[in-house]
């Protein structure tokens, strides 16, 4: 499904990523977890092809994309969907409108728009509020909305960027139940994320990125901080940093 | 395709109106720089008709005869004159026909005053008509080897003179409307820039669900276009209202003064549309893309 063969990234100041190889195969759920600036970010932008890697080769359902031509970009991303700590949605439309907008985009019809928005919304659970605006929702549904956009166009991987970086431990279970039922139909998930209690507790694979280098990959915990600090701050003690 | 077509319009028009006051302003902006552009260019085409005019009137040399020459050796100069690849036409002129057209031309109610003369002043001559100014020199050269030519009158530097004048204010203009349409450029781009800004959140959250880059710009481009061609209408109603007044308060006095009439206000606004409509929409088009080319290039 994504698949980094040695692939290297630098930047003017630090090492995104260094001979990263990995493997990630169709209907995985993933873990990505690391210290800030470790490589997380470098490491999801590579695979939506947002910045290209100095050197290796990465490819995403089977197709290069390091070679990739700049105007087959928009095709490999709408085989992508993705979901941000901060929802993303626009203010000025409504629910419905927010998920219907992801389909416009890719010229759907009308018609598979009327049918395909309401089925996603009551997937994730908020059909009751498709006429409510962002503001008037509460941050739980406002990602629940973030997430019916990310997949009403039925991509293969779903790739979240902390996304209950913002949430209270009770909507951030909620979230990941819905991640997880998301998962089960099929759709690979990457997520990135601080949450040690959710990685611990989801027993999923982990991937631990530091300095440019993947330190671990298995199936299991969040794992010890290697700066001597004890454990990474996770859950509640994360949320109260990030704000 | 069609889908998307009537997304970018909708769009557009949503922007205009969210965006009102930058969209006003940078309607008035493109207005004025094309009512200037407007002004030059009824000024370029007033000379440009005035100047043809001219060369019309100066393509002729006139060869006056002595009143010796008899009208058969006239008609012999003629005729070689005629052989010249240069000349488009010959025709003789006797004195009584030049005097009457003389009285005609010039002297109009008060011609009678002429007919007190004891004789006729004019000499007979042969009209030249020349295919191109440049030919001129040499019907000059063939004329003075005629026996019995008085006189040969002809316009070429005084012609010459006024084509350079012309050109080179032609020359500058075009230089001053090329500087204008850049800045309206400029100014279109700025003001699309911030409507662009107002929807970056929007551009990003496109990009990332796959949308191509013409779909994101296609209602830039509209809204830029759009603006263009109200800007368009509106300046060529403005020129063809200020002109009309011109030409109605001085059109007669001008054509006194400088020989040649004013171009119709019809013919002007005809020409007018579609060089504002084209110059409206590549100003809108050009400074959408350029505003949007630093937000997409990822």
């Amino acid at each position: 499904m994504i698949v980094f063969d040695h692939v290297t990234k630098k930047f003017a100041a630090n090492v995104g990523l260094e001979d990263v190889s990995i493997k990630i195969n169709k209907g995985d759920f993933v873990f990505v977890v690391g210290p800030t600036g470790a490589g997380k970010s470098t490491f999801i932008k590579l695979i939506l092809k947002e910045i290209e890697a100095d050197s290796g080769s990465i490819k995403v359902s089977g197709k290069e994309i390091t070679t990739m031509a700049n105007r087959e970009i928009p095709k490999l991303r709408r085989n992508i969907g993705i979901v941000f700590q901060d929802f993303r949605l626009l203010p000025k439309k409504t629910v419905y409108e927010n998920v219907a907008f992801a389909m416009e985009i890719i010229h759907m019809s009308p018609k598979q728009i009327r049918k395909q928005v309401p089925a996603v919304l009551s997937l994730v659970g908020i059909s009751n509020k498709a006429n409510k605006y962002p503001h008037e929702l509460s941050q739980g549904e406002q990602q629940r909305v973030a997430i019916a956009r990310a997949i009403v166009n039925n991509p293969t991987v779903l790739i979240a960027d902390e996304p209950t970086g913002n949430l209270d431990p009770d909507t951030a279970w909620e979230i990941m139940r819905l991640l997880e039922q998301i998962n089960l139909r099929g759709t690979t998930i990457v997520m990135v994320t601080h949450a040690k209690d959710i990685v611990d507790k989801m027993g999923k694979r982990v991937v631990a990125i530091e300095k440019g280098h993947i330190v671990r990959d298995e199936f299991g915990s969040y794992g010890k901080d290697t700066n001597g600090m004890g454990m990474y701050p996770g859950g509640l003690l994360k949320k109260s940093y990030v704000r | 395709m069609f889908g998307s077509f009537w997304y970018s319009i909708k769009q557009a028009a949503l922007q205009v109106v969210r965006n009102r006051a930058m969209s006003i302003a940078s309607l008035f902006s493109i207005t004025a720089m094309m009512l200037i552009l407007g002004l030059f260019f009824v000024l370029i085409v007033n000379i440009g008709v005035a100047m043809e005019t001219a060369k019309m009137d100066y393509d002729t040399v006139s060869v006056y005869l002595t009143d010796e020459v008899t009208y058969d050796s006239a008609m012999k100069m003629a005729d070689q004159l005629r052989a010249m690849s240069e000349v488009a036409e010959v025709s003789y002129l006797d004195k009584d026909t030049a005097l009457s057209q003389w009285k005609v031309q010039y002297w109009g109610e008060n011609a009678y005053l002429l007919d007190t003369l004891p004789e006729n002043p004019l000499p007979n001559s042969i009209e030249v008509t020349v295919k191109e100014l440049s030919g001129a020199d040499a019907v000059v050269e063939k004329a003075k080897s005629f026996q019995g030519v008085e006189d040969i009158k002809y316009y070429r530097d005084t012609v010459q003179k006024l084509v350079k004048i012309t050109d080179s204010l032609k020359v500058a203009m075009l230089i001053i409307m090329a500087f204008l349409v850049l800045v309206s450029i400029v100014v279109v781009s700025n003001t699309i820039k911030l409507t662009v800004f107002a929807r970056q959140r929007e551009i990003e959250i496109m990009k990332y669900v796959g949308a191509t880059n013409w779909f994101i710009r296609g209602p830039f481009l509209a809204e830029g276009i759009f603006i263009g061609i109200i800007a368009a209408g509106i300046s060529v109603g403005v020129v063809a209202a200020l002109y009309g007044k011109i030409v109605q308060l001085m059109g007669t006095d001008m054509s006194l003064m400088i020989g040649s009439p004013m171009v119709s206000v019809q013919f002007l606004v005809v020409n007018l549309v579609w060089v504002f409509l084209a110059l409206g929409i590549s100003i809108g088009a050009c400074g959408s893309i350029v505003s949007m080319r630093r937000f997409l290039d990822t």
